[in-house]
């Protein structure tokens, strides 16, 4: 038991070290700033240490009753004037570097985490709760900016002051500052102490954190279903379960860490304590005089708080360092194998597509897809009809690269997709997916996607070929009509009527219609697919579709079952064999 | 945030208690600098001339320490009742969001953005936690301490003292004003915000069409567009609260100049000793250290309220009282019975014409959305009787989602009345109506959990068996059966780890496993292939117990056995009948049809003249609505 904690903090320990590297890797980009921050910290902490000296030395010119020296006094004044201005000068400018760096880190960081995202295999992504990657790059993120920006502007400031300090006292009194240089150590210690226990408590909340956003993420999202059969009380109670679990463990981490600030203040209140006793001894020995003692005893009151501040920082950047470490986790994740150095940009292909001896499975332990050939010449239409479920899609993700094949190979016009640069292999196809996705922004910019260098007038006869036109002509804003997160307002038709005009508008020369029609109406599909078949004519087209008439004219036909290509050849030649296709085919006729 | 103030009431006594020990850690903390005057004056400069009071001294000593072990002790309790409000708050805050956006109707989910959403639950709550925290936690000792260094000070000396009057309410200016000015400012940090997550959800969702585009470094781009809106607002706001510090070191230096003044012309007259003005001095310096704390509170407090108005907007999101002409409201949340008045009609109309009630009446129905310019639907208007089979096909865009989501109430008719067994269902409990009707969505989502879990929705205390008959009836026996652990197999978020097809199947067994009155099937077999589909419906067609049942779909096969089918054409209803009645007397129906069948055009066209002439026949009669 106490084994597993020791290993915990341990493990604890080194992942923060691992995070704390990274973020300083962040923060060397902008040097000249910290270097100047710095700069500003020092100015700032000597002139508000050698304020107390001054008043120091004005309370020791009010001996007693007329003893007073008047313009010595003013002088002084003078001197904590100016000091003071300056002081706050630079304390300004520093703090706005500070804010400078501290976000400008924390933009690239954020950046870097969606720079990955976009480089992450589909596997990774498939794996993994939305939820919980979205949390990492907004919430995780967040916090650690509130953490390192405290730790800038308390941290340097901090720390200077401690050593500013402790020039300063050893120069007016070595023994008092010795008492001081004993006691303040130990502010240090108890924050160390307290900041290791609390990691692990804060990297819990993290996760139950994660866990429940996965769940906000989940129910919120669609809940319309949620209230369609009457699940309220029940997501409610699996939220609130969730929630009562986060809450103990907050408390917790809260409050451990939240004790750091009590105990420094008091080791302060001890080194108060001592210099007040001792330096009063030396007062009546005459070794330090009452505007010398007031002056240190500001510094033991004032300026020892730079350790209460400096372990609040600390317990502030474990929690940030935490979330640091959640989000660089992501970061660090392997990303898909790059392009290969020498990979070819395909251009113009041709459309000769082969797969030869392909061996696929998502698992090891499930195999899918084995021993896979065939070959697709420039212009055929391929057709992968089978039931529910059996693995069509799959085939498109080997096809456009979004998954690699085990053994075996794609060739493109002959070259292994392996050798083709993944912009230009899946840029050679125009995909049309049954779940329908557009970006926020507008109809146009969706449309443009794929060529946003597209006139006007060529979108429009993008849209008018795919028979959007007629309704986005009338929308509230027609092209300039801005989609909301995930299509918001538009039909699941009129979504997939945007997504084949966008397509429409590149003509690329291979295509992959995925159930491209399935949300649409047979009549509008009537006419689309005319418009298909003119822009299939010469491309190579790889069509998952349930609709036996449109199947029936590919000139090959790929019928899966649990996986595998159980049958392959023409319509007349698969209705002849009477395997498994033709009962297919017959099916559709009965009721 | 005074609207959120509520959920802190189950905490009064540790948010009463938690202040009141930091007043009394304040209160050891501001007799510090008194005890200390008193070693000055009475332990060192005690008779004058060389007479050292050492036990004095010890004394002032120990009393000293004494104050700090108290201190320790009250502000350790302090910290940690405050923390159990402020988490204990959020707690409480974030279960009655979720609450909330549970009771949300229909109308207001399409309105609301999910990823805003999530930010409010997530990254909101969190920040009004740590404000609420702090605020315990320091808000109130700040005052306290600055006012108490006030009094302690006209304790000492009256004319010193008034420099206090005059700089408190100064820093106070500066540090509300700050905050003033700062306020929506953060508000517009947290909006930047929304809109990365934003477009990071949507690139998570989207990611095969992006790639497919090859989009990933246009999305990088517009990215970092979003993070640079983000920093840039974070950078203006944070050199505005930048100024709060040096300002308030000006004002209390300032303020330590007068009093040195002050104190010298004093002591030179003798009403002050050199230890008292020591006293003032570090009750003034007391200040600002508080004010430097207080400060970096006031950005935490600052963004917690911007955080709590943003919280506050969604509670302030409520339905529209879910009413029909009688004015039955239904509260938030809905879930609650309707008042007496309302069943007694409801039940009273049912009583009236008991035999010849149909068991769905939609009586000229239309419905408009809100906010919407046109009528989605328009006078719809047929019947449907108990165990019949009723298909509703249209093109895209047509209605037919529109209409079969009126059944269960998702949508309130706003033109015409639709009744089940002669009552409105406007006047029938949301949970009543929504407990009959068996809805299999369009969009076929899962939940993590298991596939029992899944099924549980449908029907939460469902036996085994009951499991296994849904699953059958929604042929998706072997997709169960080829998982691990069968119906305890693993089903992640949002159903990802299944096809789209198996996904469909298991949202269809999810409605049949309630064993519904009314079954609604969505266009929910479009991930289907024929064979499936078609053994789909004749297992549905051979449930016991007379369900009814609406299939709406494009495919002419799944609805031509249908008892009844509703032709729907831009929102208003072309035709309804049988598959053969259709085909002869309803034009948009034939379209659709040979469409899909183009073999039987032909077969129609070489029978065709003694159809076309009785159809005339019809046309002329006005029973047609599918003349265009």
């Amino acid at each position: 038991m106490a084994a597993d904690k020791a290993q915990t903090n341990k493990n604890g320990q080194s992942s923060q070290m691992a995070a704390m590297r990274q973020v300083l890797r962040y923060i060397r980009r902008y040097w000249l700033m910290v270097g100047f921050s710095l700069a500003l910290a020092a100015v700032t902490v000597v002139l508000t240490l050698y304020v107390p000296i001054l008043t120091g030395d004005a309370v020791d010119l009010l001996l007693g009753e007329g003893m007073v020296a008047f313009p010595a006094v003013f002088s002084i004044m003078k001197k904590i004037g100016i000091a003071v201005a300056v002081a706050a000068l630079s304390q300004w400018v520093m703090n706005t570097c500070n804010n400078h760096i501290t976000y400008h880190v924390v933009k690239d960081i954020r950046e870097d985490a969606f720079e990955k995202l976009e480089k992450l295999p589909l596997k990774y992504l498939d794996a993994h709760a939305y939820g919980d990657i979205v949390s990492r790059v907004v919430a995780d993120v967040d916090t650690f900016a509130d953490g390192l920006l405290m730790g800038f502007t308390q941290l340097f400031t901090g720390a200077l002051t401690i050593i500013g300090t402790l020039i300063f006292m050893m120069v007016t009194n070595v023994p008092i500052a010795l008492v001081v240089v004993c006691i303040t150590p130990v502010s240090f210690l108890v924050a160390r102490f307290i900041a290791t226990r609390t990691y692990s408590m804060f990297k819990l909340q993290s996760e139950i954190r994660g866990e429940q956003t996965s769940l906000i993420e989940e129910t919120i999202g669609n809940q319309k279903i949620v209230k369609t059969f009457s699940r309220e009380e029940a997501v409610k109670s699996q939220f609130g379960e969730i929630n009562d679990r986060l809450q103990g463990c907050s408390l917790q981490a809260i409050f451990f860490s939240s004790i750091t600030n009590p105990a420094t203040r008091f080791v302060n209140s001890l080194v108060y304590a001592g210099v007040g006793i001792f330096g009063a001894f030396v007062a009546i020995r005459g070794g330090i005089s009452v505007g010398r003692l007031s002056c240190f005893l500001s510094y033991a009151n004032q300026y020892t708080k730079p350790f209460n501040e400096i372990s609040g920082v600390v317990t502030e950047l474990q929690n940030a360092l935490a979330c640091a470490a959640r989000i660089f986790e992501l970061i660090g994740e392997e990303p898909q194998v790059p392009d290969a150095e020498d990979a070819k940009a395909l251009t113009d292909a041709r459309g000769n597509v082969a797969l030869e001896n392909v061996y696929f499975s998502y698992v090891p332990e499930r195999k899918l897809i084995e021993n896979f050939n065939l070959t697709v010449k420039p212009g055929q239409r391929v057709a992968i009809v089978g039931p529910t479920g059996c693995g069509k899609t799959t085939v498109i993700n080997l096809l456009m690269r979004f998954y690699d094949v085990d053994s075996g190979q794609i060739k493109v016009d002959g070259t292994d997709i392996r050798d083709i640069t993944r912009g230009s292999l899946r840029t050679s196809y125009g995909m049309v997916l049954q779940e329908t996705w557009l970006r926020s922004g507008t109809i146009r910019d969706n449309i443009r996607m794929g060529k946003p260098e597209a006139t006007e007038e060529e979108v429009v006869q993008a849209a008018k070929a795919a028979h959007a036109h007629s309704f986005i002509k009338r929308l509230p804003k027609g092209y300039d009509t801005v989609i909301t997160e995930d299509g918001g307002s538009l039909s699941q038709g009129q979504k997939q009527l945007l997504c084949i005009a966008r397509v429409m508008l590149c003509l690329p020369p291979m295509l992959i219609l995925d159930e491209a029609t399935s949300s649409i109406d047979t009549r509008t599909e009537m006419r689309i697919q005319n418009a298909f078949a003119r822009m299939m004519e010469g491309r190579t087209s790889f069509i998952v579709a349930h609709r036996l008439s449109t199947i029936q004219e590919a000139d090959i036909i790929l019928v899966m079952k649990d996986g595998n290509i159980i049958e392959q050849g023409s319509h007349q030649a698969l209705l002849e064999q009477k395997g498994f296709y033709s009962t297919l085919y017959h099916s559709q006729f009965e009721g | 945030m005074n609207k959120l103030m509520k959920y802190l009431s189950d905490y009064k006594k540790e948010s009463v208690l938690a202040p009141l020990f930091k007043l009394l850690e304040a209160f050891f903390e501001l007799l510090v600098p008194l005890v200390m005057a008193s070693i000055i004056d009475r332990g060192i400069n005690a008779g004058g001339a060389g007479g050292a009071d050492t036990a004095h001294i010890w004394r002032m000593g120990l009393c000293l320490l004494a104050l700090a072990v108290v201190g320790l002790v009250s502000s350790i309790t302090a910290q940690f009742f405050a923390a159990k409000a402020a988490v204990g708050f959020s707690a409480k805050l974030r279960q009655a969001l979720f609450d909330h956006i549970q009771g949300l109707d229909f109308t207001n989910i399409d309105k609301a953005g999910t990823s805003t959403m999530i930010t409010r639950m997530t990254s909101d709550v969190n920040q009004i936690q740590s404000g609420v925290n702090l605020v315990l936690r320091l808000f109130l000792r700040s005052p306290i301490i600055v006012f108490g260094a006030m009094i302690m000070a006209f304790t000492i000396d009256v004319k010193s003292a008034l420099v206090f009057v005059v700089a408190i309410p100064l820093l106070a200016i500066v540090v509300f004003g700050i905050m003033i000015w700062t306020m929506p400012l953060y508000k517009k940090v947290q909006a930047n915000l929304d809109k990365v997550l934003g477009i990071t959800r949507e690139n998570l969702t989207g990611v095969r069409v992006i790639r497919a585009f090859h989009q990933e470094e246009v999305e990088e781009g517009r990215f970092r567009g979003f993070t640079k809106a983000l920093a840039d607002s974070q950078i203006f706001v944070g050199k505005i609260s930048a100024v709060m510090n040096p300002v308030t070191y000006v004002i209390v230096n300032g303020a330590i100049i007068f009093l040195i003044y002050i104190g010298a012309v004093q002591v030179n007259v003798g009403n002050l000793t050199q230890g008292e003005v020591v006293a003032i001095i570090n009750y003034m310096s007391q200040i600002l250290v508080e004010l430097v704390k207080l400060a970096n509170l006031i950005i935490t407090v600052t963004k917690a309220l911007a955080c709590a108005d943003r919280v506050a907007g969604v509670f302030e999101i409520r339905n529209q009282e879910r009413t029909a002409a009688t004015g039955i409201s239904e509260g938030m949340g809905g879930a609650k019975a309707p008042d007496s008045a309302g069943r007694a009609q409801g039940a009273g109309a049912a009583s009236l014409d008991v035999g010849g009630t149909p068991f769905l009446h939609f009586d000229h129905v239309s419905l408009t959305y809100a906010g919407a310019g046109a009528e989605t639907l328009h006078d719809i208007d047929f019947t449907v009787n108990r165990g019949e089979t009723i298909g509703v096909i249209g093109g895209t865009g047509s209605g037919k989602s529109s209409l079969v989501n009126l059944i269960p109430g998702f949508y309130p008719v706003t033109g015409g009345h639709l009744r089940l067994e002669g009552r409105d269902i406007a006047q029938i409990p949301e949970d009543e109506l929504r407990g009959m009707v068996g809805m299999v969505p369009q969009k076929a989502v899962l939940f993590k959990g298991t596939i029992r879990s899944n099924l549980q929705w449908g029907k939460p205390d469902a036996t085994e068996e009951e499991m296994w008959q849904a699953i059958d009836t929604a042929q998706a026996r072997e997709v169960v059966e080829g998982k691990r652990g069968k119906l305890d197999a693993e089903i992640a978020q949002n159903g990802k780890n299944l096809s789209g097809g198996q996904r469909q199947r298991l949202t269809i067994a999810r409605a049949l496993v309630r064993s519904p009155r009314i079954l609604i099937l969505d266009d929910s077999a479009s991930a289907l292939d024929y064979a499936t589909d078609a053994k789909l419906r004749t297992a549905i067609r051979g449930l016991e117990g007379g369900t009814t049942t609406f299939i709406v779909s494009q495919r002419a096969s799944s609805i031509r056995h249908a008892d009844k089918i509703v032709v729907l054409d831009d929102g208003e209803m072309a035709g309804i009948g049988t598959h053969d009645e259709l085909l002869e007397n309803c034009e948009v129906y034939r379209e659709i049809y040979f469409s899909q069948y183009p073999e039987e055009r032909l077969k129609a066209a070489g029978a065709g003249n003694g159809t076309s002439g009785n159809r005339s026949d019809r046309e002329k009669g006005g029973q047609s609505h599918g003349s265009r």
